[in-house]
C-alpha cells in the first residue's frame, strides 16, 4: 500500500515538475520573443523620428550661418508648410533694425524659465544675453556678480546695461530688456522702432504715469533703449547724475531717463492700441478680468482699454508668461494662421524698407501691402 | 530529465507564439502616442501646394466663394457661457451658424430640438438643416460649444474636394470594427453625405433612434453606423506632414504633452499650422484664440494664398 502511495506521489511530483518546467519554458519563450520583437520594431521606430525639421524661421535670424544644427534633421520631411510664406520684409527689417536683447534671470530660473525663452523668441534677436547674478558657461549666462532678489533688480539692471554697453555697443541700434517670463515679438518690435532714429535719446515700453512727469516704462512688459539712451544711462552712473540705490527697478530707471532728457516714447500702434503688455492676453482681452480697484487702471499713461481694443494686432510683448504659454504664443504667432484671411489691420511698411522691397519686386506679382487702409 | 526538457521546449514554443500574437495585435494599435503615425484608416489631406500655383487669380476668387459652410452647434442650457463665447467668436466666420438647443433658453435664439438626448438632437438638427438649406450650402459642420473652429482653414482643407462625393471627415477614432468621427473635434459632411444621411434617418432598422441595447452608444458612433449603411465612411483629416487638423484637445494641452515628450521641439510637435479645430476650451480661452488666430501676428511675414476670405461685417474681435 505504502509503495503505491509513494509511486503515486512520485508521479504527482513528476507531473508537477513537468508543469513547472513547461511554465518556465513558456515564460522564457515569451521573453526571448518579446526581446526579438522590440529589437525588430525598435529599428522601424528609428527611421520615423517624430522630430521633423528645424524651425526654418528661427534659423533665418542666425547670422553666424546655417552650419550648426540643433536636434534631429529629417531630410525627407515635408517642408511645404511654409513654402507659401514670404519673409523678405522680416529679413530686411532684421538687417536694418538691429536689436540686442538681454533677459533678466537668475541661477534658479535658467532651467525653469529662461530655457523656454531661449527655445522661442530669443532666437530672433540680433544678439541675446541672459543676465544672472552668477556666470553659467553652459547655458550660457552672464555673471553680473550681484546678489539675487527683488531689491537687487535695479542694481542688476544697471550692471547689465553697463555690460552690454562695454561689450556690444556697436553691435546693435536698440537695446531691449525683458524678464524670463516676458514674451517678445521681435518682428513687431522692429516694425515699431523702424520709424525712429537710434541716435536720438528715446526709450519705449508700456508707459505708466505716476511719480514721473513724462511717465516711466513697466519693467515686466519690457522696455527698449536707443543707442543714445543707453550711452546716457551708463554715463549717468559715472557722473553721479542718477542714484544706484532703489528697490523699484522700473521707476528708478524712469526717473533717471527723465533727468537725462531721454524721451519716454509712445509705443502705441497707428490705431492707438497698446503694444507692450504687462500681463498675458487673457487678462487684457476679457472684460472684468482685472478688477476696477486693481492698481493697473490708475497707472496707465494712456486711457486703458479692456476687451478687443486692449491690444494691437502687432503686439510687442506680454508679461507673466509661464513656460506653457511661451510655446502657445510661439505657435499662435508664428505657426497657426487663418488661411487666406484678409486681416482688418493692414499696417504700412516703413517708408525706406517699402522702397527697397518694391524695387526688388518690380516685375513680380507680390501681394505686399504698402498703404494704410 | 528528457521529459522535463521536452516540456520546457513545448512551453517555450507556446510562450513565443503567444508573444507573437500579442505583438501583432498590439502593433495595429501602436502609434497613438506619436500623433503623426499612420493608422490603417483613411486619411485625407489638403490640396497640393504645387497645384495651387496653377490656378489663375480669377479662378481663386470664384473658388473662395464656392465654399458655403453651414455650422450646427448643439447646445444645452448648462452650456450657456460657452454658448455666449462661441456666438461672439468663431461662428461669425461660418457662412451661416445656428444653435440647436435641447430646450428654449431665454437669453439666446436657438432652434428647439425638444429633446435632451444628444443623438436625437443630432438627427433632428441634420434633418432640419438639410430640409431648409440643401440648396444654399454645400458643407455642413457640426460641433459642441466646447470647440473652437477656424472656418477659413476648413475651407482651405476642402479646397478642390468634390462636394458631390460623400465626405465625412474630422478626427477619427477606431472602435473595434467601426471608424467614426469624434464629435469633440467637429464633424464635417458634404452635401452628398447629408443627402444620403437624410434618406436613411427615416429607416429605423438602419438608423435606430435608440442605438445600443444594453448601454447607450455615443451619438458620434451612432452617426457613423448610420452613414456606413449609406456607403459613407469616416476619413481622418491631416495636413501634408501628417498632423491632425481636427483636434479634440486645447492648444495648451498639446503643448504640455509636447513639453513632456519632445522638449527640444515643442511647437513643432504640437499642432498643425492649418489646424481647423481645438476642443475643451473655456469661454475666456475662446476670446484669446480669436485674438491669437485672427489678429495677433508677426509683421513682415507675407503669404501668397490661393484663396481670399474677408472679415465678417459688424465684428470687432477679428
Amino acid at each position: 500500500m505504502a509503495l503505491v502511495e509513494i509511486r503515486f506521489r512520485e508521479m504527482a511530483s513528476k507531473s508537477w515538475l513537468n508543469f513547472l518546467t513547461f511554465f518556465c519554458g513558456s515564460l522564457f519563450g515569451y521573453f526571448i520573443c518579446s526581446q526579438l520583437f522590440s529589437i525588430f520594431l525598435g529599428e522601424q521606430g528609428d527611421t520615423q523620428p517624430s522630430i521633423l525639421h528645424n524651425d526654418p524661421h528661427a534659423r533665418h535670424s542666425d547670422d553666424s550661418g546655417h552650419g550648426h544644427l540643433e536636434g534631429q534633421m529629417d531630410f525627407n520631411a515635408d517642408v511645404s508648410q511654409h513654402t507659401d510664406e514670404n519673409t523678405d520684409v522680416s529679413k530686411k527689417l532684421y538687417q536694418k533694425v538691429k536689436i540686442l536683447c538681454w533677459v533678466m534671470t537668475g541661477p534658479q530660473n535658467l532651467e525653469k524659465k529662461a530655457k523656454h525663452v531661449k527655445a522661442t523668441w530669443a532666437q530672433r534677436c540680433n544678439k541675446v544675453l541672459f543676465m544672472s547674478s552668477e556666470e553659467n558657461i553652459d547655458f550660457p549666462a552672464v555673471g553680473l556678480k550681484t546678489k539675487e532678489g527683488r531689491d537687487q533688480l535695479y542694481w542688476k539692471t544697471i550692471k547689465a546695461f553697463q555690460y552690454v554697453h562695454d561689450h556690444y555697443l556697436d553691435d546693435a541700434d536698440w537695446f531691449m530688456k525683458a524678464d524670463d517670463d516676458t514674451y517678445v515679438v521681435l518682428d513687431n518690435l522692429r516694425w515699431l522702432l523702424s520709424k525712429h532714429d537710434p541716435e536720438k535719446p528715446i526709450y519705449f515700453g508700456r508707459r505708466f504715469k505716476p511719480y514721473v512727469k513724462q511717465g516711466y516704462m513697466s519693467g515686466g512688459a519690457g522696455y527698449v533703449l536707443s543707442k543714445e539712451a543707453l550711452k546716457r544711462f551708463v554715463d549717468a552712473f559715472k557722473t553721479d547724475k542718477c542714484t544706484h540705490s532703489s528697490s523699484i527697478e522700473d521707476l528708478a530707471l524712469g526717473r533717471c531717463m527723465e533727468i537725462l532728457n531721454v524721451e519716454a516714447g509712445d509705443s502705441r500702434d497707428t490705431t492707438g492700441k497698446e503694444t507692450f503688455h504687462p500681463f498675458v492676453p487673457e487678462h487684457h482681452l476679457i472684460r472684468g478680468y482685472l478688477p476696477k480697484t486693481f492698481w493697473y487702471w490708475n497707472y496707465n499713461y494712456y486711457p486703458p482699454v479692456e476687451g478687443p481694443g486692449c491690444c494691437s494686432d502687432l503686439a510687442v510683448s506680454f508679461h507673466y508668461v509661464d513656460p506653457t504659454t511661451m510655446y502657445e504664443l510661439e505657435y499662435l504667432i508664428y505657426h497657426l494662421r487663418p488661411y487666406g484671411y484678409l486681416y482688418r489691420y493692414q499696417p504700412a511698411l516703413p517708408a525706406n524698407i517699402g522702397k527697397e522691397i518694391s524695387e526688388a519686386y518690380k516685375n513680380e506679382d507680390q501681394k505686399v501691402k504698402l498703404g494704410n487702409p | 530529465m528528457f521529459s522535463e526538457s521536452s516540456s520546457f521546449l513545448k512551453g517555450m514554443m507556446l510562450g513565443s507564439i503567444f508573444c507573437a500574437l500579442i505583438t501583432m495585435l498590439g502593433h495595429i494599435r501602436i502609434g497613438h502616442g506619436n500623433r503623426m503615425h499612420h493608422h490603417e484608416h483613411h486619411h485625407l489631406q489638403p490640396i497640393n501646394k504645387e497645384d495651387i500655383l496653377k490656378i489663375s487669380k480669377d479662378e481663386r476668387m470664384e473658388l473662395s466663394k464656392s465654399f458655403r459652410v453651414y455650422c450646427i452647434i448643439l447646445v444645452k442650457p448648462k452650456d450657456v457661457s460657452l454658448w455666449a463665447a462661441v456666438k461672439e467668436t468663431w461662428t461669425k466666420h461660418c457662412d451661416k451658424a445656428e444653435f440647436f438647443s435641447s430646450e428654449n433658453v431665454k437669453v439666446f435664439e436657438s432652434i428647439n430640438m425638444e429633446t435632451d438626448d444628444m443623438w436625437m438632437m443630432m438627427r433632428k438638427a441634420y434633418e432640419y438643416a438639410f430640409d431648409k438649406y440643401k440648396e444654399q450650402y454645400n458643407w455642413f459642420f457640426l460641433a459642441r460649444p466646447t470647440t473652437f473652429a477656424i472656418i477659413e482653414n476648413l475651407k482651405y482643407f476642402l479646397f478642390k474636394k468634390d462636394q458631390s462625393r460623400p465626405f465625412y471627415l474630422g478626427h477619427t477614432i477606431k472602435s473595434g470594427d467601426l471608424e467614426y468621427v469624434s464629435m469633440e473635434g467637429g464633424i464635417v459632411l458634404s452635401i452628398e453625405s447629408m443627402k444620403r444621411l437624410n434618406s436613411l434617418l427615416s429607416v429605423p432598422e438602419k438608423c435606430p433612434e435608440q442605438g445600443g441595447m444594453i448601454w447607450k452608444i455615443s451619438e458620434d458612433k451612432q452617426l457613423a453606423v448610420c452613414l456606413k449603411y449609406a456607403g459613407v465612411f469616416a476619413e481622418n483629416a491631416e495636413d501634408s506632414e501628417g498632423k491632425y487638423v481636427f483636434n479634440t484637445k486645447s492648444v495648451g494641452l498639446y503643448i504640455k504633452e509636447a513639453m513632456n515628450n519632445q522638449p527640444q521641439q515643442v511647437v513643432e510637435g504640437c499642432c498643425s499650422d492649418m489646424a481647423v479645430t481645438f476642443n475643451g476650451l473655456t469661454p475666456n480661452q475662446m476670446h484669446v484664440m480669436m485674438y491669437g488666430v485672427y489678429r495677433l501676428r508677426a509683421f513682415g511675414h507675407i503669404f501668397n494664398d490661393a484663396l481670399v476670405f474677408l472679415p465678417p461685417n459688424g465684428s470687432n474681435n477679428d
